[in-house]
C-alpha cells in the first residue's frame, strides 16, 4: 500500500472530507450477523439505539404482519458495516433478532 | 503615535493583548500572572474590549477552550505559569500539533516544592520540547510588544503555531517602568487577524485531533519540525517590519559588547539587563567581556550564537532553571553548547545555575561569574559541573 | 541629576509597594527613566516588606536589589528596634526618613552615623486623623521628596491623582503636603 508523504498531507491531521468512516467497509469483520425477524420485531427501536455502529438501519418501508398488524418503519441491517457483534441480538426485547453463522 | 506610561510588565502584556483585539480569553489565576488577566477582565467588562472572557475551573481546561477558541478560527489569548503551566501540559502538544496559532503568556516562575511563588525558568524550561514557538523579553516594553509580534508570527499561513511569550515573574511583571504603549489602531494594522487555512465551521465540516495510527503520526511530526524551521524567516520578516513601523529594533538574540570580547556571559530574560551593568563596569577595569541574551528560544536560533561567539574564548551560560542529571545541569548550556560543537567552533563552555526561586542576581553574583570565566579563559579543560551562583554552602 | 536610588523599609499593609510605585510614577510622568521593584511575600500584613526604587536620566538596564541607597525610607518606627538592616549601604551624604514620634537626633543614636541626613515625620499620627488608618504610604512619599528634592510635590500629587479615584485621592493628596511641610531634617 503506497501512502503519501509528509507534504502531501494536510496540515496538523486535519481531516478534511466529513463522514469518511462510510467508505470503511467493516462489515468483512464479522462471524456471525444479525437478522430481524419482522413477524416478530415490534418496531421499539432498541437495536438501533444500542448499535455501536450506526449499522441498523431505519427504513421508510410499512410492513403488514400476517396476524394483520401494520408497521410504518421496518428495521434492517446495513450488512457493509455490521460488524456481527451481537449487541442488537442481545438487548431485543422480543428475541426477534438471531445471529446466524455466515457461510463463506 | 502612542503615549509613555509607568506599567509594570504584566499590565502593559495586558494593554497589548486589548490592542490585538482577541475574541475568547480563557483564564485561571495564579501569581504572578494573575494582574494580565485581572486587568483584561476588566478591558472587557467596560466595554474596551469585545471578546469572550472565559473563567474556567482550571489551568488544563483553559488551554482546553483555547484549544476549541482557536479551531473555530477565533484569535485567543490565556496566560500562566509554574504549577498552572505543568497543568496545561498534555494540550500544549495538541495546540501545536493540530497547528493551531494562540498567544500563551508564561510570566516565569519557580516549580514546587518546596511551594515558591517567585521567578525562574523552571516552568519555561519544562514546555521547550512542545512544538510552540518560544519567546522570553527582557524589559516591560519587550514583554509588550512581543504580543504583536507573537499573532502576527503565529497566524502567518507560512507558520500556524502557537506563541509563548514570557517574562520574569516579580523582577519584571510587577516591576513598574515605562512603557510606550502604542495607538490601539498601530497594534492592530500590525498584526492584523488572519483566518486558518481550515476552521470548524458547521457548514464545512472538518476534523480535527483524530487519531494519528503509526501510517501517520510520524509524518505529521515530520511536518512540524519543518513549519518550526520555517517560522524563524517569519520571525525576522516580523521584527524587520516593527522596527520599521515603532522604532525598537529586536532580534532573536541580543549581543553586548561582544566585538572584542574574551569572555561572555550568555542567557536569557531581565538578569541580564544587570550583567549589562556589570559587564560597564568591568570594561571600564579593561575586562574584555560581553553578554549574549537569547530572546527566541525556539526555534533556536544556533546560527545567530555561532556568528555572535565566533571569536570568544570562553562561554559562561547562566540557566535558571536547573535540570538534575543532564549533561551541563540547564537547558540552555546543553542548546547553547550544542549550537557550538555543531559549528565545529573552538569555544569552550561552562555553566551557572543561578536565580532559582527569586533569589535575585547581585552585582556580586556576576563579578563571581566572570572571575569564574577570566580564570578558565586560558585553561584548556573547563569544569563540566555547572556553578551554583548565590547558594549557600 | 545622576542616578539616584531609593529603598523602603515597611511591613505589609502599610503600602510599601504602593509608595514605590508612586514614586516611579512621578517620576517617569516627569521625563525621567524610573523603576519599582517590589519584592514580595506570600502577602501578609504585619510581615517586613522592602520596595526599591531607582530613577535616573538614562535607561536602567539593572533588575537587582538596590544595594547602596541614597535615600532609605522608613515607614515604621518599630523597625528602629533593629537597625542595621536599615541603614544597610546607605551612602555617605544620604538621606534617612523616618516614621517616629522621636526627633532626628534620637533617631541618629540608632545609627551612630554623622555623615548621613536624618528626617522623621509622625506619619502614623497624620494618617490616623486623616485616614482613621495607619496606612502612612503617601505620607512617607511626602516625606521622601521633601527631605531630598528628588521630586516635585506636585508631581507626586498627581501621582496619586491619577491612580486613585477623587474619594481616595483627595485624603492622600493633603496628607502627601502635610508630610511635605512638616518633615524634620537634621
Amino acid at each position: 500500500m503506497s501512502l503519501p508523504g509528509w507534504k502531501q498531507i494536510p496540515l496538523g491531521a486535519v481531516i478534511l472530507k466529513p463522514g469518511n468512516s462510510v467508505e470503511y467497509k467493516t462489515g468483512e469483520w464479522r462471524t456471525l450477523r444479525p437478522e430481524i425477524n419482522q413477524e416478530k420485531c415490534i418496531r421499539c427501536r432498541t437495536c438501533w439505539m444500542f448499535c455501536p455502529e450506526g449499522a441498523i438501519l431505519e427504513v421508510e418501508e410499512p410492513y403488514k404482519t400476517q396476524a394483520g398488524k401494520e408497521y410504518r418503519l421496518t428495521y434492517k441491517v446495513n450488512y457493509d458495516h455490521c460488524k456481527g457483534c451481537g449487541i442488537c441480538a442481545n438487548e431485543c426485547p422480543v428475541k426477534a433478532i438471531t445471529m446466524i453463522e455466515e457461510a463463506i | 503615535m502612542g503615549k509613555v506610561l509607568p506599567l509594570g510588565g504584566n499590565y502593559a502584556v495586558a494593554y497589548a493583548v486589548k490592542a490585538c483585539k482577541p475574541d475568547v480569553i480563557t483564564a485561571y489565576p495564579i501569581s504572578p500572572q494573575t494582574t494580565i488577566v485581572e486587568r483584561l477582565s476588566e478591558f472587557v467588562a467596560n466595554g474596551e474590549l469585545d471578546a469572550e472572557f472565559l473563567h474556567v475551573e482550571s489551568e488544563h481546561s483553559a488551554l482546553s477552550v483555547a484549544i476549541g477558541a482557536a479551531a473555530a478560527g477565533a484569535r485567543t489569548y490565556s496566560a500562566t505559569c509554574s504549577q498552572g503551566l505543568a497543568l496545561m501540559n498534555e494540550l500544549l502538544y495538541i495546540m501545536s500539533h493540530v497547528r493551531l496559532p494562540m498567544v500563551l503568556t508564561i510570566v516565569a516562575r519557580a516549580l514546587s516544592a518546596p511551594i515558591n511563588i517567585w521567578n525562574d525558568h523552571s516552568d519555561f524550561m519544562s514546555v521547550i520540547d512542545s512544538g510552540w514557538i518560544m519567546m522570553m523579553s527582557a524589559s516591560n516594553q519587550e514583554a509588550y510588544d512581543e504580543i504583536m509580534l507573537a499573532y502576527r508570527i503565529a497566524e502567518d499561513p507560512r507558520v500556524l503555531l502557537p506563541v509563548i511569550t514570557s517574562m520574569d515573574g516579580y523582577i519584571q511583571s510587577h516591576v513598574v517602568e515605562p512603557v510606550e504603549v502604542v495607538d490601539d489602531e498601530d497594534v492592530i494594522s500590525f498584526a492584523p487577524k488572519r483566518k486558518s487555512w481550515v476552521t470548524l465551521d458547521p457548514d464545512k465540516p472538518v476534523t480535527m485531533g483524530a487519531v494519528g495510527d503509526p501510517n501517520w503520526y510520524f509524518e505529521f511530526q515530520r511536518q512540524l519540525w519543518e513549519a518550526m524551521k520555517e517560522s524563524r524567516a517569519v520571525f525576522d520578516e516580523a521584527v524587520a517590519e516593527f522596527s520599521k513601523k515603532f522604532g525598537r529594533d529586536y532580534s532573536a538574540i541580543e549581543t553586548y559588547k561582544l566585538d572584542d570580547a574574551e569572555v561572555a556571559i550568555v542567557g536569557m530574560g531581565s538578569f541580564m539587563g544587570t550583567i549589562k551593568a556589570y559587564v560597564d563596569r568591568a570594561r571600564k577595569n579593561g575586562v574584555k567581556v560581553g553578554t549574549l541574551r537569547v530572546k527566541l528560544y525556539r526555534p533556536f536560533p544556533s546560527e545567530d550564537i555561532v556568528r555572535a561567539l565566533s571569536n570568544v574564548k570562553l562561554v559562561g551560560v547562566m540557566d535558571r532553571a536547573l535540570v538534575p542529571g543532564s549533561p551541563t545541569g540547564g537547558f540552555l548550556h546543553s542548546d547553547v553548547a550544542c549550537a557550538v560543537r555543531q559549528a565545529g567552533l573552538d569555544v569552550k563552555t561552562l555553566g551557572y545555575i543561578a536565580g532559582l526561586g527569586g533569589k535575585l542576581l547581585t552585582m556580586d553574583n556576576v563579578k563571581q561569574m566572570v572571575d569564574i570565566l577570566l580564570k578558565y579563559k586560558d585553561v584548556k579543560e573547563v569544569p563540566k559541573e555547572p556553578f551554583f551562583i548565590g547558594v549557600r554552602e | 541629576m545622576s542616578r539616584f536610588e531609593i529603598r523602603w523599609h515597611g511591613r505589609g499593609g502599610q503600602g510599601i509597594v504602593t509608595a514605590a510605585d508612586l514614586t516611579a510614577t512621578a517620576a517617569i510622568k516627569l521625563g525621567f527613566y524610573a523603576q519599582s521593584i517590589p519584592t514580595f511575600g506570600t502577602e501578609r500584613r504585619g510581615a517586613p516588606v522592602i520596595a526599591y526604587n531607582r530613577i535616573d536620566r538614562q535607561q536602567i538596564p539593572e533588575r537587582s536589589p538596590v544595594v547602596e541607597p541614597d535615600a532609605v525610607v522608613v515607614a515604621d518606627p518599630h523597625l528602629l528596634i533593629n537597625p542595621k538592616p536599615l541603614g544597610a549601604g546607605l551612602k555617605s551624604g544620604g538621606y534617612l526618613v523616618v516614621n517616629t514620634v522621636k526627633s532626628a537626633s534620637e533617631v541618629r543614636e540608632f545609627f551612630k552615623r554623622d555623615d548621613i541626613k536624618i528626617a522623621v515625620v509622625n506619619a502614623t499620627k497624620l494618617a490616623m486623623d486623616v485616614l482613621r488608618a495607619p496606612i502612612v504610604n503617601t505620607v512617607m512619599v511626602g516625606a521622601l521628596v521633601s527631605a531630598t528634592g528628588v521630586l516635585t510635590l506636585e508631581s507626586v500629587i498627581n501621582a496619586v491623582r491619577d491612580r486613585f479615584p477623587p474619594r481616595l485621592a483627595d485624603p492622600n493628596a493633603q496628607l502627601i503636603k502635610q508630610a511635605y511641610e512638616s518633615v524634620k531634617v537634621e
